[in-house]
């Protein structure tokens, strides 16, 4: 019914209308401005931050931020969620106490973390691994030891050792387990890395948001906000693009 | 080389209930053996446990003198159970490791012609038929020679035409490679038309009901009398209505 190559234009009717409405909202003064900001001033205010270098400063230190969190989030949590998935004997002693960590609120460790590695950029940084953490090792986990008993049965008839099963047919059978594991932590990556800089940061999206709230400016408070989804949505979508490839051979309906 | 199989008291439990056995049973060396009996009869354990993928509680298996590596036994199972990241031919070379790439390359090269899957080397598991599918499974287990193959129901899932000419695909295999085969079914054409030896299992427990040697061609022609009534008389087993050895000497005639 609807065109596979215009399928994505779609998605933009809601907002575009939703946008119309904004405009008209505003432009009648059923808002105040104080309150709600019309869309061009949001977009003159997102102009005078690109030309003025603060977007780039800004985006550029929550990214920084972002990727560091992200990438020792992701390595601890491949590297246990594989031994947990790997080994019964690794899984019965560290999966509970992983579920019950996973139960404490990621932002309830602000204090200790702000108490033992102070307000700057490591806090922040171990805040983000730690929301990471958790999608990766739970899906990395469960892919590797959930993966079909009938194909490992393949491998043991072909006198694969333990190891060479779990290399070449449980790591790539849990490879699409663990990509969605990842995307889920890049997503919570962002939510942390913002939670992080509301706490206290002296630049970054965050920071923006935090001072356009502090300043009465609901415009640059908006234009943060766009600026999280855009550079949200690009990160994810270069996940899903790099998983793509990873994962064409998966027979399901989208491929 | 070929091996004999020899399985001496062989018995399975699960949950204190004995599933199968006990059984002895002798298999020759280079002969196609078949196993038929009704679904649950406890055929596929017997297999399973053949291949190491399950632990008798009691017996003794040994197939050649018992220091088989088992990287010498195919194992076909009912499904294709192909890794779905790899490609057909990858596929085939999975039972290939540790040879070197020119050795894993001729061998799966051979395999592919073998079944006739030259154009589907490169495709993925989900671009393929049914059938195809696992005349690759076929190859896979077939591509690292080994000298004993168990194949469980492989051809069950297939539809008729396919079937018959899967059958023949691996009477045109065993003629290859001359492997000790046992073949698990629960189709009387298929066994009779394929086995040297046809060995009727009842259960549960499973143990032997019937044990006979067709003196039939080797491959049967399938719709000769002397193969129908070699049927009615496998039937009669089967169905229970007689619980006999027989061999060549007794001839089909005794049951009808």
């Amino acid at each position: 019914m609807v065109n596979r190559r215009s399928a994505w234009l779609w998605g933009f009717i809601i907002p575009a209308l939703l946008l119309l409405a904004w405009q008209v909202v505003c432009q009648t003064q059923l808002a105040p401005p104080s309150i709600l900001p019309a869309p061009s001033l949001v977009l003159a205010t997102l102009k005078s931050m690109a030309a003025s270098g603060e977007m780039a400063q800004a985006v550029g230190a929550t990214a920084t931020r972002l990727l560091w969190g992200f990438f020792f989030g992701a390595l601890a949590g491949t590297l246990l969620g594989a031994l947990c998935g790997a080994s019964a004997l690794v899984r019965n002693l560290a999966d509970p106490l992983v579920q019950a960590l996973r139960s404490v609120p990621s932002l309830a460790w602000v204090p200790l973390l702000i108490l033992w590695l102070g307000i700057f950029e490591s806090s922040k940084i171990t805040l983000i691994a730690i929301g990471v953490f958790f999608p990766v090792y739970l899906n990395l986990m469960s892919g590797i030891a959930n993966v079909d008993r009938k194909l490992i049965e393949v491998g043991r008839v072909h006198g694969y050792s333990r190891l060479a099963r779990l290399l070449r047919i449980q790591l790539p059978a849990a490879l699409p387990a663990y990509v969605t594991g990842l995307r889920g932590g890049l997503g919570l990556g962002w939510m942390f890395v913002a939670a992080a800089e509301l706490l206290g940061a002296t630049n970054g999206l965050g920071f923006i948001l935090d001072d356009g709230e502090q300043t009465g400016r609901p415009e640059r408070v908006i234009a943060a906000i766009l600026l999280f989804g855009l550079c949200g949505k690009i990160t994810d979508s270069f996940m899903a693009e790099a998983a793509k490839r990873l994962v064409a051979w998966q027979d399901t309906v989208r491929n | 080389m070929a091996y004999q199989v020899n399985i001496s008291d062989l018995a399975k439990f699960y949950d204190g209930k004995t599933v199968l056995g006990p059984i002895s049973l002798s298999l020759a060396a280079g002969a196609i053996t078949a196993i038929i009996g009704r679904s649950g009869c406890g055929k596929t354990t017997l297999l399973r446990c053949l291949g190491g993928l399950e632990t008798p509680e009691a017996g003794v298996i040994k197939i050649g003198d018992g220091n088989v590596d088992p990287r010498h036994i195919g194992y076909v199972f009912q499904e294709p159970r192909l890794m779905p990241w790899l490609t057909v031919e990858q596929n085939i070379g999975f039972g290939l490791i540790g040879r070197s790439k020119a050795a894993r390359a001729t061998a799966i090269a051979e395999a592919l012609e073998l079944v006739g899957l030259n154009e589907a080397a490169k495709l993925l598991p989900k671009q393929i038929s049914g059938g195809m599918a696992q005349r690759a499974a076929l190859a896979r287990a077939l591509a690292p020679h080994p000298d004993v193959i168990l194949l469980d129901e492989p051809f069950s899932a297939l539809d008729p035409f396919t079937r018959e000419q899967m059958q023949d695909h691996l009477l045109h295999l065993h003629q290859h490679y001359g492997a000790t085969m046992v073949l698990i079914t629960h189709d009387m054409d298929e066994a009779l038309a394929l086995a040297h030896r046809v060995i009727v299992l009842k259960g549960p427990p499973g143990t032997v009901a019937g044990d006979f040697t067709p003196a039939l061609p080797h491959p049967a022609e399938r719709t000769s009398s002397q193969f129908f009534a070699w049927k009615r008389r496998l039937h009669a087993i089967l169905s229970g209505r007689e619980e006999a050895q027989a061999d060549a000497r007794t001839g089909p005639q005794q049951a009808a």
